[in-house]
């Protein structure tokens, strides 16, 4: 992506001006669509739908890895990322990985925080392994542990414009391995000194965004379908 | 389809064009300075207590407010500081003939909202001459990241040993993954102790663990220690400013040197700014430093750069925050740490402003290594622009802290660096290092240069390694006994700063026969031309001898 595209920041600021309006009368959040950034190919999966299950409960079995999704995660919003990859296609990426290690996924919704590492670390305590991954909206991803200091981590992704769903497999994939104990090599990163220049104020928008959607509420669990 | 003018097309593909611009957005902080949201200064003091501050009463202080009005602003003085337009303060900011002494006593009594005012007050050409009377020490330093995409130790050695000949005062890593930190704690002290002695190093890690690893003695400081400028980022942040306080007298407890860290555009970028200006957030961090009784600040927004960078005048609040730490009487390390722009053009501009009039450490983060191995995901000059910098320098009469160094020196120190760090390894039982890896290291530009290890071994190695008794005496221990005595020693004499704990003061550095040269021994006493620090002598020389100018005995 070479440009950071000035219609989806108009876009977004319009709605989040409007939002700050209903601001104090609104019970729900609103989920008006926003037009998508131009997508970067064909996608196996572009619609996700979550329902909510119940509380996000105390997980015992150590087969599972508890993927953390942030508010606006998913079925908000433009659901995609910053990149314009379709949540979906992440979400089945993230799980596949899982299964593929033959561990099971267990999708939450994280409401107070809108921080990938507090979310990590809510979702790893709740994670019968006590492993976890979270995701914001935009992107960023994370590989949690429930023992370790909310901003610590096992491994970080920290450039969201850099992830494409090889590597969101691979997070998968390399989450349930320390889930089963192993130690894997760490995830292969790309490192582009020019994703700041071109997304940061992009991403400060959309964090903005999704941190509206902030309730101080525990987490709860998702049913989740792909189409 | 209209037709395309093509002046337009070719404007279009160009670099600054890639940029991020957005315009003002007052209501979230999207606004570089003088917000209409920013609070009008005010203050109110009874029984030599702050009762009211910028608008708001004491009962309806946030934990910020609380800690600015009770430990950050001197009481006695804020009513008559107070009293002085904001105007007649900018103008002593920059009038040559108004002593720092007398800048630094006015401040002591001014508010978040007043601070920001005054700053608004002055144009960037004032804004430098400020910064060349304010900063706190009279000599101008610099810092460089040392880090890599492989998080390879050897490689880190020895381009932590040729930073070090280059001439920067600190030297800053981090990680590409979270537990390989201590590695390359160690590749930093062996390496930078290697290309000078004196040299200072941090390891930017999470708190806990970059305290431990400080205490241990394998890094000589901390500066990655955070402050945000509005309660729920700091909350974000996991700390409140009593938090952020105990977790600097820890450091104090021990010896070690450290700063705080801020910048604006952090609160905007974390989505909670309360609609106040960029330059007000960033006053009320400054304010959080000094009333924890921390010595100095890294800020020039640093990794929200972006943000600032946005927006109008992004780039002047950047040189105003730099302005504000010293005019608090504090160290800054004034940032230029990180990429903001595909344009050349600007990121020299963003440059000038700390370059110029000369802070404490003119760049908290030179990267040493290009900037694809750069882990704070790249920094506003890199080892590729080594030669422009330089130049810089000698064009324009200018310390910018660094020296000209020979390819031949520089091949010395990265093979004794990372020959050193190999015996190191060998000495602690840590995973081997060969040969090929020092001879690769010592010609290598990148990581791309370098055979690959096998990182599951290093960081379960440098995860046994925590739970050893690995110190830095350690370290100088292993080193004397493979005959690396004058690294040994350095290495002790770096352990010896904690004890005598001179370089805890404002501004400390090292110089290469460790003599601390800080604000106390080395106070800026710049009161206008002829007066205060100036690029002579020897000095001069040295800066001017690039590599490839033309000698005229040569012709």
């Amino acid at each position: 992506m070479a440009q950071i595209n000035e219609q989806i920041v108009r876009e977004v600021v319009t709605e989040i001006l409007a939002q700050l309006e209903r601001e104090g009368t609104a019970t729900a959040p609103a989920t008006k669509e926003i037009a998508p950034p131009p997508g970067n190919g064909d996608y196996a999966v572009t619609e996700l739908i979550l329902r909510e299950i119940g509380p996000a409960k105390q997980g015992t079995a150590p087969d599972e890895v508890v993927i953390g999704l942030a508010p606006a995660f998913g079925d908000k919003l433009s659901k995609r990322t910053i990149t314009g990859i379709p949540h979906a296609a992440v979400l089945r990426e993230l799980m596949a990985g899982i299964e593929e290690e033959g561990l099971k996924a267990r999708v939450i919704r994280v409401w107070h925080t809108s921080d990938v590492a507090f979310i990590g670390k809510r979702a790893a305590e709740l994670s019968g392994s006590g492993i976890s991954i979270a995701i914001q909206s935009r992107g960023t991803t994370l590989i949690h542990q429930r023992d370790l200091q909310p901003l610590q981590n096992i491994e970080l992704f920290p450039q969201a414009p850099v992830i494409d769903l090889e590597t969101y497999r691979n997070i998968g994939r390399n989450a349930a391995r320390y889930a089963k104990g192993d130690s894997p090599p760490p995830v292969a990163q790309i490192n582009d000194q020019m994703a700041r220049p071109r997304y940061q104020a992009v991403a400060a928008v959309y964090h903005i965004r999704e941190s509206s959607f902030i309730k101080r509420e525990k987490p709860i669990e998702l049913e989740v379908r792909f189409q | 389809m209209a037709k395309r003018q093509k002046r337009f097309e070719v404007l279009d593909a160009r670099p600054v064009n890639k940029d991020g611009f957005v315009a003002e957005w007052v209501d979230v902080g999207l606004i570089a300075m003088g917000s209409p949201n920013d609070p009008k200064p005010s203050v109110q003091v009874q029984n030599g207590k702050i009762v009211e501050m910028d608008g708001k009463r004491r009962e309806d202080f946030d934990f910020i407010d609380r800690f600015i009005a009770d430990y950050a602003i001197n009481a006695d003085r804020a009513e008559e500081m107070m009293r002085k337009s904001s105007q007649e303060i900018a103008r002593a900011i920059v009038d040559i003939n108004v002593p720092r002494a007398e800048v630094v006593r006015i401040f002591s009594g001014l508010t978040p909202a007043k601070i920001a005012e005054v700053m608004d007050y002055l144009n960037v050409v004032e804004m430098m001459m400020g910064i060349q009377k304010m900063r706190a020490r009279r000599t101008p330093g610099n810092q460089a990241h040392v880090t890599n995409l492989q998080d390879n130790p050897v490689l880190m050695a020895a381009d932590a040993a040729e930073a070090a000949l280059y001439g920067f005062n600190e030297i800053e890593t981090t990680v590409a993954v979270f537990n390989y930190g201590p590695f390359n704690a160690l590749a930093l002290l062996v390496g930078g102790q290697t290309g000078r002695p004196g040299i200072l190093s941090q390891d930017a890690l999470e708190e806990s663990l970059e305290l431990e690893l400080g205490m241990k003695g394998l890094t000589a400081y901390a500066e990655t220690v955070s402050v945000y400028g509005t309660e729920r980022v700091f909350i974000d942040g996991d700390d409140t400013p009593w938090s952020k306080t105990f977790l600097s007298t820890a450091y104090a407890s021990r010896g070690i040197k450290m700063r705080y860290t801020s910048g604006t555009g952090s609160e905007v970028q974390m989505a909670f700014a309360e609609g106040k200006s960029m330059l007000y957030l960033e006053a009320r961090c400054v304010m959080i430093t000094k009333g924890a009784g921390v010595q100095g600040l890294q800020n020039g927004s640093i990794s929200c750069i972006g943000v600032p960078g946005g927006v109008p005048g992004g780039i002047r609040a950047v040189v105003a925050e730099n302005l504000i730490t010293t005019c608090l009487d504090l160290e800054v390390a004034s940032g230029n740490d990180q990429t903001f722009s595909h344009s050349p053009f600007r990121r020299t501009a963003r440059l000038m402003g700390q370059f110029l009039p000369g802070t404490d450490f003119i760049f908290s983060g030179y990267s040493a290594v290009p900037n694809l191995d750069n882990m704070f995901a790249g920094s506003n000059f890199d080892s590729d622009d080594y030669d422009d910098y330089l130049a810089l320098q000698r064009d324009l009469k200018v310390d910018g802290g660094l020296v000209p160094v020979s390819e031949e020196e520089v091949i010395r120190v990265r093979n004794k660096a990372a020959r050193a760090l190999q015996a190191v390894f060998e000495e602690l039982g840590l995973p081997r290092i060969t040969d090929e890896e020092v001879e690769a290291a010592t010609y290598a530009h990148s990581s791309e240069d370098m055979p690959p290890r096998d990182k599951v071994q290093d960081t379960k190695a440098a995860q046994e390694m925590r739970k050893r008794d690995v110190t830095g005496t350690s370290v100088a221990k292993a080193l004397a006994k493979r005959g690396y005595r004058d690294v040994a020693e350095a290495v002790l004499n770096i352990q010896k700063q904690r004890v005598s704990g001179d370089y805890l003061h404002t501004s400390a550095i090292l110089d290469p026969d460790f003599n601390v040269i800080a604000a106390v021994n080395d106070l800026n006493d710049y009161a206008g031309p002829g007066t205060g620090y100036r690029l002579e002598g020897e000095r001069w020389a040295k800066i001017a001898d690039i590599r490839h100018a033309i000698r005229p005995e040569d012709i």
